[in-house]
C-alpha cells in the first residue's frame, strides 16, 4: 500500500524522470498545431474566396476529426510506422477541421461596411486581406488555436500508443501508483493550461483595439 | 496493404491467439467487444445527458451560473481522457460503474455549456411573449426554450457521444473490455487484431458522428431551418470571452 499512495515528496524526487516526457509532450503539441495552422490556414483563405470548396473540405476534415487519434495511430501504422510522424500526422488531422473553420467564421464576419472602407482607399484584394480581414479575424482565429492546443495536449498523452513517447506513457507505466498518475497528469493539465494562455497572452498583444472597443 | 487485409480477415475468421491457446478474432469475438464499447458508452451518455440536460435548462432559464455553465467545457477539454481514468484507476478503482462514471465527467462539460448557451440564445422577446402569453416558468422551458435550443443540445450530445466512443477505447487499463482490448493486450490479439479494432472503433465513431448529426438535423424546428445559416458556421468552434457577436 505504502508506494501505491500519494506521496509529494516521491514527486518532487523523482521529478527529473518526467522531464523529457514533458519536452516531447510539448514538441508534439507545437509542431501538430503548427503544421495543422500553416495546412488549414491555407486552406480557408483559399475556400474563402472559392466558396464552394468549404462543404468538402469541411467534411473531409470532419471525418479526419471524428476518427478517434488512438485508432488513427494504429491506421498510419503500416504506411508511416512507428514513431513521432506517425503521432504528428494523426494530431495534425485532428486540429485541421478545428482551425478551418474557426479562420473561415473569422473572415466572414467582418463587417461589409469595413471592407467597403478598405476598397475604397485604395487596397487590392491582397491589401484587404491580409491588411484589414486576418487582422479582423484575429479573435475568432487565436479562439480556434486555443481550442487546438488544449485538445492537442489532451490527445497527446495517448501518442506513446504509435510509440512517440510524451506524458501518457509516464501515466501508462504505472497506471495504479498515485503518486505517477497525478505527477503525470497533472504535468499536462499545466501544459495545456500555460499553452491556452501563452496565446491568450499573444492575442491580446496583437489586437490592441479589442480591449479599448470593450471599454465603455 | 498486406496488413489491412490481415486485418479485414481477422474480423472475420478465428485464429489461435500468438501466444496461443485461445481462440482470437471472427465475428462474434468482435461483436462481444463492439457491444460491450457501445454499451459502456451508452450508459455513461445517458447518465451524462441525465445530468447535464436538467441543470443546464434551469442555469440557462433562471441566467445563474453561467460562468461554470460556459468554462465547463473549457476545464473538461483541458483534462486528458487518459489523465482522468488514471485517476480513476488509482483512487477509485477499477471496473465497469467506476469507469462510466469517469466517462460521465468526460461527457458532460460539452452538453452543459451546449444546452446553457442553446436556452440563453433564445430571443428574450420569445420569451416574454410566452410569460405575456400566461405560461409558468416551468411551461416556458419545456415548451420554448426546451425546443429553440434543441439543436445545440444535440450538438452538445454529438460532441460528447463521438468523444465517449473513443475514450471507451482505452477502458481495457481499467479493466472493461472493450474494443480497445486488442489495441491494449496486442500480445494476445496480435498486429492485425490491433489494427482490426482500430479500423472498427474509427468506424464505430464516424457512425456516431453521422447518426446523431441527421438526429440534430431532425429535431431542429422548422422555423430555425428557415433562418437557414449555413451549417459549418452555426458549428464554429467558440470560447466564450472571445465572442465577437456577445459584445453586440
Amino acid at each position: 500500500m505504502a508506494d501505491n499512495g500519494f506521496c509529494p515528496s516521491w514527486i518532487a524526487d523523482n521529478f527529473d524522470r518526467y522531464v523529457d516526457p514533458l519536452l516531447q509532450h510539448v514538441l508534439l503539441t507545437v509542431v501538430a498545431v503548427g503544421v495543422g495552422f500553416i495546412i488549414a490556414f491555407s486552406l480557408a483563405l483559399v475556400a474563402y474566396r472559392h466558396r464552394w470548396l468549404i462543404n468538402p473540405v469541411t467534411q473531409v476534415t470532419g471525418v479526419l476529426y471524428t476518427v478517434p487519434s488512438i485508432a488513427a495511430f494504429f491506421l498510419l501504422l503500416p504506411i508511416t510506422g512507428r514513431g513521432f510522424v506517425t503521432a504528428t500526422v494523426a494530431l495534425v488531422s485532428y486540429v485541421l477541421l478545428i482551425i478551418f473553420r474557426n479562420v473561415l467564421t473569422g473572415l466572414d464576419n467582418v463587417p461589409a461596411e469595413t471592407k467597403d472602407a478598405g476598397r475604397g482607399m485604395g487596397l487590392t484584394d491582397r491589401q484587404l486581406l491580409w491588411r484589414v480581414e486576418v487582422p479582423l479575424a484575429l479573435p475568432e482565429i487565436m479562439a480556434g488555436l486555443r481550442i487546438a492546443v488544449t485538445t492537442t495536449v489532451g490527445l497527446a498523452t495517448l501518442a506513446f500508443f504509435a510509440g512517440a513517447g510524451g506524458l501518457g506513457e509516464q501515466i501508462f507505466a504505472d497506471i495504479n501508483f498515485k503518486s505517477n498518475v497525478v505527477a503525470a497528469g497533472g504535468l499536462a493539465v499545466a501544459l495545456a493550461a500555460l499553452l491556452d494562455g501563452g496565446i491568450l497572452l499573444v492575442q491580446r498583444l496583437i489586437t490592441p483595439w479589442t480591449r479599448a472597443a470593450a471599454a465603455p | 496493404m498486406n496488413d489491412f487485409v490481415d486485418a479485414i480477415q481477422f474480423i472475420f475468421n478465428e485464429h489461435e491467439s500468438p501466444a496461443g491457446g485461445a481462440q482470437v478474432g471472427g465475428l462474434s469475438n468482435m461483436w462481444d467487444l463492439t457491444s460491450e464499447h457501445l454499451e459502456l458508452s451508452l450508459v455513461a451518455l445517458l447518465v451524462a445527458c441525465a445530468i447535464a440536460i436538467p441543470l443546464g435548462l434551469w442555469l440557462g432559464h433562471t441566467g445563474r451560473g453561467g460562468f461554470l455553465a460556459i468554462n465547463a467545457s473549457n476545464v473538461g477539454r483541458a483534462v486528458p481522457s487518459l489523465a482522468l481514468i488514471a485517476f480513476f484507476v488509482a483512487y477509485i478503482g477499477v471496473g465497469f460503474t467506476n469507469l462510466t462514471l469517469a466517462l460521465v465527467l468526460l461527457a458532460i462539460p460539452p452538453i452543459l455549456t451546449n444546452t446553457y448557451t442553446g436556452v440563453r440564445q433564445v430571443d428574450r422577446d420569445t420569451v416574454d411573449s410566452a410569460r405575456g402569453m400566461g405560461m409558468t416558468g416551468a411551461q416556458i422551458v419545456r415548451r420554448v426554450e426546451l425546443p429553440l435550443a434543441l439543436p445545440l443540445i444535440f450538438g452538445g450530445i454529438r460532441i460528447s457521444a463521438v468523444n465517449v466512443v473513443a475514450t471507451a477505447t482505452i477502458a481495457p487499463l481499467a479493466g472493461v473490455v472493450t474494443l480497445g482490448d486488442p489495441i491494449i493486450n496486442v500480445n494476445t490479439y496480435g498486429d492485425e487484431g490491433r489494427l482490426a479494432a482500430a479500423i472498427v472503433v474509427a468506424l464505430l465513431a464516424v457512425a456516431t458522428e453521422v447518426v446523431l448529426g441527421s438526429v440534430q438535423r431532425a429535431v431542429t424546428p422548422r422555423g430555425l431551418k428557415l433562418e437557414g445559416g449555413r451549417r459549418w458556421r452555426r458549428l464554429a468552434f467558440a470560447l466564450p470571452n472571445n465572442r465577437r457577436e456577445a459584445s453586440t
